[in-house]
């Protein structure tokens, strides 16, 4: 199921770029793991809601205050690249 | 000052607050037995002596002037490299991180410090805790202290072996999966897991964000219902934290089981679990019946589909969180690309290490257009499922008992090569997390290679009181055996 157009578009989704090598492994690896979750269709799950949380949750609002200080030195000292108080990226137009 | 290194974090906090030791010189104790042992373990990543000293001045002079009475204040801690901690290097055991210095303090960690908590350093883990052996780690390898041609399991790997090779007094881990209870019973240390929403994630780097939660990995029970009592708490900066309606955990350390009701499901202790691991397991619930439980065996549905699900859900999860790696704001940035697209791709595929791209590899194709419902929904509904299961075995049982791993820990290099053999290790840890559960692993025996075995307990959500009660039992009585 898994062929070398579907791992091209799941490195599309992923933002990953694999060498062939990798490739190979991956599409491999890929395959066995959805072999082995397929098992999951051995279960009648027709009536079943899908559960992303345990605990029911609700939105948390709060005022749109400021609450931590100034960290613009801290944020931009982490980029890999910044110019005049901004990140720098490679040239996007 | 060697003596320092056998009292638990609680008996070294009531030494401290009674002027018996100084907080400098439990850290001098720690930094001693660091020189001598860390080289071979290899159980932190990052250790700011300076800083630790600095705390440590600060917080001795606070609890001279009556300041901080906290039992932990003054005692050195060691904190999983997930968590955020400003101003000192958090990496999350990946080259993409390899240089992060966070603005901000995770709550968990800023809890600690409130209550005088000295921070040694950043404990080594599985890159984004993604493994269970702590061999993914991007800068090496930790040893088990037990036997150093082993694994201390993982993820929270660095923070285990920490604990048990005495190189702090305690330690906070986070369990997605096991990787607090999984790697204590392999270093011989007590690991729990917390309802989740207990503990603040704010702060936590993210791999599953419905799974993940951070937890006390200590020496004893009651050690970690103190750490508990102090991480824990509701905090509007987690938008799935749980308002609980108390958090005095330490009220539950009583050595009283009687009436309480134990079972030990059958597909725990069956085919695949290592004979020495069973006989110990067994032991333990032996113990407990001697003090006056029940004790049964009963069936536990679906426990075949806890893995699959888990990965389905676990890496749709970290496929989304670690997107935003795209090292345009901190972490690594490729050298040569063309354009901004090819930069995020060459970064993150140079940053990220083969089991994290794996998982988010099969993260994003669950999540694709066309697989969503096959996959993805699938396993959100068995997950629903097997909460179901729980509920009706808690319906009957006060606390299910059961290995926290089925076997004891493999050796360095025996694990990595088969993924889904790596993945079904965690059998007995994985539901937990599913099902939003407190789970617990203490000490409860040696195999033949004087490797630790661990017994997990786990009970209902929001049932921490009634799972320490049970493990501070299991442990008095073992003490008094010994």
């Amino acid at each position: 199921m898994i062929d070398n157009e579907m791992m091209e578009y799941i490195g599309i989704l992923a933002k990953l770029e694999l060498s062939e090598e990798e490739k190979d492994q991956a599409k491999a690896d890929m395959q066995k793991m959805l072999n082995y979750i397929d098992q999951l269709n051995e279960l009648d799950t027709s009536n079943v809601e899908p559960m992303s949380h345990i605990f029911p949750v609700t939105n948390v609002f709060r005022e749109d205050v400021v609450t931590n200080g100034d960290e613009r030195e801290a944020m931009l000292m982490n980029a890999p690249k910044q110019k005049n108080g901004q990140y720098q990226v490679a040239k996007t137009i | 000052m060697s003596g320092l290194l056998d009292f638990t974090a609680l008996e070294l906090g009531s030494k401290i607050q009674a002027h018996e030791v100084t907080a400098i010189e439990a850290l001098d104790a720690v930094f001693a037995q660091i020189d001598k042992r860390e080289q071979k373990i290899h159980a932190y990543v990052t250790i700011d002596r300076e800083a630790a000293y600095e705390q440590a001045k600060k917080v001795q002079a606070k609890i001279e002037q009556g300041l901080l009475t906290s039992p932990l204040a003054g005692v050195p801690v060691a904190i999983k490299d997930n968590m955020c901690t400003k101003g000192l290097l958090t990496t999350c055991s990946s080259k993409i991180l390899e240089n992060f210095i966070p603005p901000y303090t995770a709550e968990a960690v800023a809890k600690l410090e409130q209550a005088g908590a000295v921070i040694v350093g950043k404990t080594n883990m599985d890159e984004f805790a993604m493994g269970s052996t702590t061999e993914t780690s991007a800068f090496g390898i930790t040893r088990n202290p037990w036997n150093t041609d082993h694994v201390p399991g993982g993820s929270s790997g660095g923070s285990c072996a920490a604990v048990a090779a005495n190189e702090c007094f305690y330690a906070l881990g986070s369990d997605t999966g096991g990787s607090i209870r999984q790697p204590s019973s392999f270093c011989g240390v007590t690991g729990m897991k917390p309802t989740y929403g207990t503990v603040s994630r704010y702060g936590l780097i993210a791999y599953g964000s419905s799974l993940d939660q951070i937890g006390p990995i200590t020496k004893n029970t009651a050690d970690c219902a103190a750490v508990l009592e102090v991480i824990s708490g509701y905090d509007k900066k987690d938008s799935t934290s749980v308002a609980r309606k108390s958090y005095d955990f330490t009220a539950a350390l009583k050595n009283d089981v009687k009436g309480m009701k134990i079972g030990i499901p059958e597909e725990y202790i069956g085919e695949g679990l290592n004979e020495e691991v069973r006989t110990a397991i067994l032991k333990a619930a032996d113990v407990l019946k001697a003090q006056g439980a029940e004790v049964e065996y009963f069936h536990l549905d679906l426990v075949d589909y806890v893995i699959p699900a888990y990965y389905v859900i676990a890496c749709a999860e970290a496929s989304s969180n670690l997107a935003r790696f795209d090292g345009v704001k901190y972490g690594y940035r490729a050298k040569d690309f063309e354009g901004l697209h090819q930069m995020y791709k060459k970064s993150r595929s140079e940053g990220f290490g083969a089991e994290v791209k794996r998982r988010i590899m099969l993260g994003s194709f669950v999540l694709s257009s066309g697989y969503y419902d096959a996959y993805y929904l699938k396993a959100l509904r068995t997950k629903a499922l097997i909460k179901q299961a729980f509920d009706q075995a808690f319906a009957k049982y006060d606390i299910i008992l059961g290995p926290a791993a089925p076997t004891t820990a493999m050796k360095i290099g025996e694990s990595l090569s088969d993924p889904i053999q790596m993945y079904l290790g965690d059998i007995n840890t994985i539901a937990v997390n599913l099902a939003g559960l407190p789970g617990m692993s203490i000490p409860c025996g040696m195999d033949h290679n004087g490797l630790p075995i661990g017994v997990q307990l786990i009970a209902d959500c929001f049932e921490e009181k009634k799972l320490i009660q049970a493990v501070y039992t299991y442990e008095q009585s073992r003490k008094e055996e010994a």
